[in-house]
């Protein structure tokens, strides 16, 4: 009964806490018993795979630089890396032309948003890798008129090639939104500072409102790039010899599946650390002109970025 | 002291021709008229300060001069050149991109929030627009930066970024930086407003300073005490026309019309 009263009291608003030693040790106790669930879950899961043995750690190490894998990592990056430029240039003009007046250009830009965001990833690799299905010849010449150069599409969509089409056009959608957010924070002042100065609408844009939206979309532009390092691994069902399709390869034939994925992931999270580092040491430089003294110590805000707490402390503009 | 008055008017009437000209100039946002008939002359090298209430039109119309406004109906002319059109016979055909920034570079423009380029040093705040839209040699406008921020005490602030520094020293550097690309007029949209009490002193004098080297400047100001000490003329705006001009000593000394009193009588609260 008495317990009853207190916890009336407590839920009513604006009403003092009378017994708020009595609540807060129930929570705690509740708080020791989850803890507890969780970290023998977590003592248990790590101790069958130790006692099962179904890891053999020495194949993990010997596969960890293996030349193939090491291709793969390679490749990955470097599909990564393409992508994502390619992706940033359509996202910038996607971006443009979304906040353009001319409804045609705004029309396009929001039609291929919508496109590319509205079906999965996967299904527009697999699409681009069989695009000859669909357009077996790409001619180039007056519409209707005989062709000066025609190429068989087959030639051109090599596994690669239908790679980096799907993950940058994909990616493009996406960082349309983000280059716009960004445009759109520019402060309109800046804008006008750059006009009354005598600078032409594309002067400005190069020297005052790109550099000041990028550094704006940042840590967003890092988001994107760690989930499209991670994105190429869908890349695998084209036959693309990224990371992951590597280390298929090597399990089809020896079987050692658990170890080769465990390669695998090991790569993942070595490449998506360095890209977080990367990022938290660009944000830095970027951030120099608006940085502002005592804000915390270097190494707190390096592990707050890797471990994805973005930006908790951006001081107010 | 009125013959005295005339004298000063009479000097700067028959030594320089206008250097701008603003006739008749309209200009509406959606229902809102903000201007309705504004029309005043603006000699080489005079000094000219827009006071009046809020809302009376007084900013409309300095970036209608510099043409982040267009107006709907009537003409702006400085040094010659129709703002935001090319003049060809009877035909006015409107400027775009390229000739319409070339018309800004006559005029430089001082903003209420100062507007620094958040991401630039100091120095370069004051060289990117001579550099890029002038075409300056990078030494040559360091070297002209590097004087005007001497000129107004902001030595040794080149590598500072805007907002490492106060509010006062935010808007000398925004003079300096529109005085970089050397105009021939400077439009001044309440420069003291966004001040601390503190750093408006500050502010005020490199704006003597400025007139002291005869530079034509249109200024919109809350500053009475600025206006009276410094201005060549008042003009007093109320609800988007002119109600009165003239002298410092008239306009503020002894104001004619009854608006003008009520005006001043409120500031001096």
């Amino acid at each position: 009964m008495k317990e009853d009263i207190a916890e009336v009291a407590v839920g009513a608003p604006g009403a003092p806490a009378k017994e708020p030693l009595g609540l807060l040790s129930k929570v705690k106790g509740k708080n020791v018993l989850v803890t507890l669930i969780t970290l023998a879950v977590v003592v248990v899961i790590i101790g069958n795979l130790r006692i099962s043995g179904s890891i053999d750690w020495s194949v993990v190490r010997y596969y960890f630089t293996y030349n193939a894998i090491l291709a793969g990592v390679a490749r990955t990056a470097e599909l990564t890396g393409i992508s994502m430029f390619v992706g940033m240039v359509i996202g910038v003009i996607l971006a443009l032309m979304r906040m353009s007046k001319n409804a045609v250009l705004s029309g396009i830009a929001y039609l291929y948003t919508w496109f590319f965001r509205a079906t999965p990833l996967l299904v527009q690799i697999l699409f681009w890798y069989n695009i000859a299905l669909f357009i077996p010849t790409v001619t180039i010449g007056i519409p209707f008129g005989t062709p000066f150069y025609s190429v068989s599409v087959n030639k051109i969509i090599t596994p690669l090639f239908a790679a980096l089409l799907a993950l940058g056009l994909n990616e493009g959608a996406y960082y349309a939104e983000i280059a716009r957010s960004g445009f759109m924070a520019v402060d309109k002042g800046q804008i006008e500072a750059a006009h009354a100065l005598g600078m032409t609408g594309s002067q400005s844009f190069w020297k005052v409102i790109l550099p000041q939206a990028m550094r704006i979309v940042l840590p967003p532009t890092g988001n994107q790039i760690i989930s499209l390092l991670k994105g190429t691994s869908l890349v695998s069902v084209i036959s693309m010899p990224e990371l992951l399709y590597s280390a298929e390869e090597i399990y089809d034939s020896n079987f050692q599946t658990i170890p080769l994925l465990i390669v695998v992931s090991i790569w993942y999270i070595i490449l998506t650390t360095v890209l977080s580092i990367i990022q938290y040491f660009v944000e830095n430089y970027s951030n120099r002109s608006f940085a502002e003294a005592g804000s915390g110590s270097r190494f707190k805000g390096l592990f707050a970025n890797i471990f994805g707490r973005f930006r908790a402390e951006e001081p107010a503009q | 002291m009125i013959s005295n008055e005339t004298e000063t008017l009479t000097s700067k009437q028959s030594t320089s021709e206008p250097l701008v000209v603003v006739k008749d100039v309209h200009k509406s946002f959606g229902d809102l008229r903000v201007l309705t008939g504004v029309s005043f002359d603006v000699r080489k090298g005079e000094v000219v300060c827009i006071i009046g209430p809020s809302g009376s039109g007084k900013s409309t119309l300095l970036r209608c001069i510099n043409a982040l406004e267009r107006p709907d109906k009537g003409e702006i002319i400085v040094d010659g050149q129709t703002i935001g059109y090319k003049v060809e016979g009877e035909r006015k055909i409107p400027l775009r991109g390229k000739e319409l920034a070339h018309q800004r570079t006559m005029m430089g423009m001082v903003f209420q929030q100062f507007n620094l380029f958040a991401h630039m040093t100091v120095l370069r705040n004051i060289t990117i627009a001579p550099e890029v839209v002038l075409g300056l040699d990078k030494k040559v406008a360091e070297e002209y930066a590097r004087e005007l921020l001497k000129r107004f005490g902001l030595e040794g602030k080149e590598n500072a970024y805007p907002r490492q520094l106060s509010g006062g020293q935010q808007q000398r550097v925004a003079i300096a930086r529109a005085l970089a690309m050397r105009p021939k007029l400077m439009l001044f949209d309440e420069p003291t407003s966004a001040l601390d009490p503190e750093t408006v002193g500050e502010v005020l004098e490199v704006m003597k300073l400025l007139a002291k080297d005869g530079m034509t400047m249109i200024v919109v100001t809350h500053e009475i005490g600025f206006a009276r000490d410094v201005a060549d003329r008042i003009v007093f705006m109320d609800g988007g026309v002119i109600v009165e001009e003239g002298p410092p000593e008239q306009v503020i000394g002894a104001p004619k019309n009854e608006r003008t009193q009520r005006f001043l009588a409120k500031l001096r609260k």
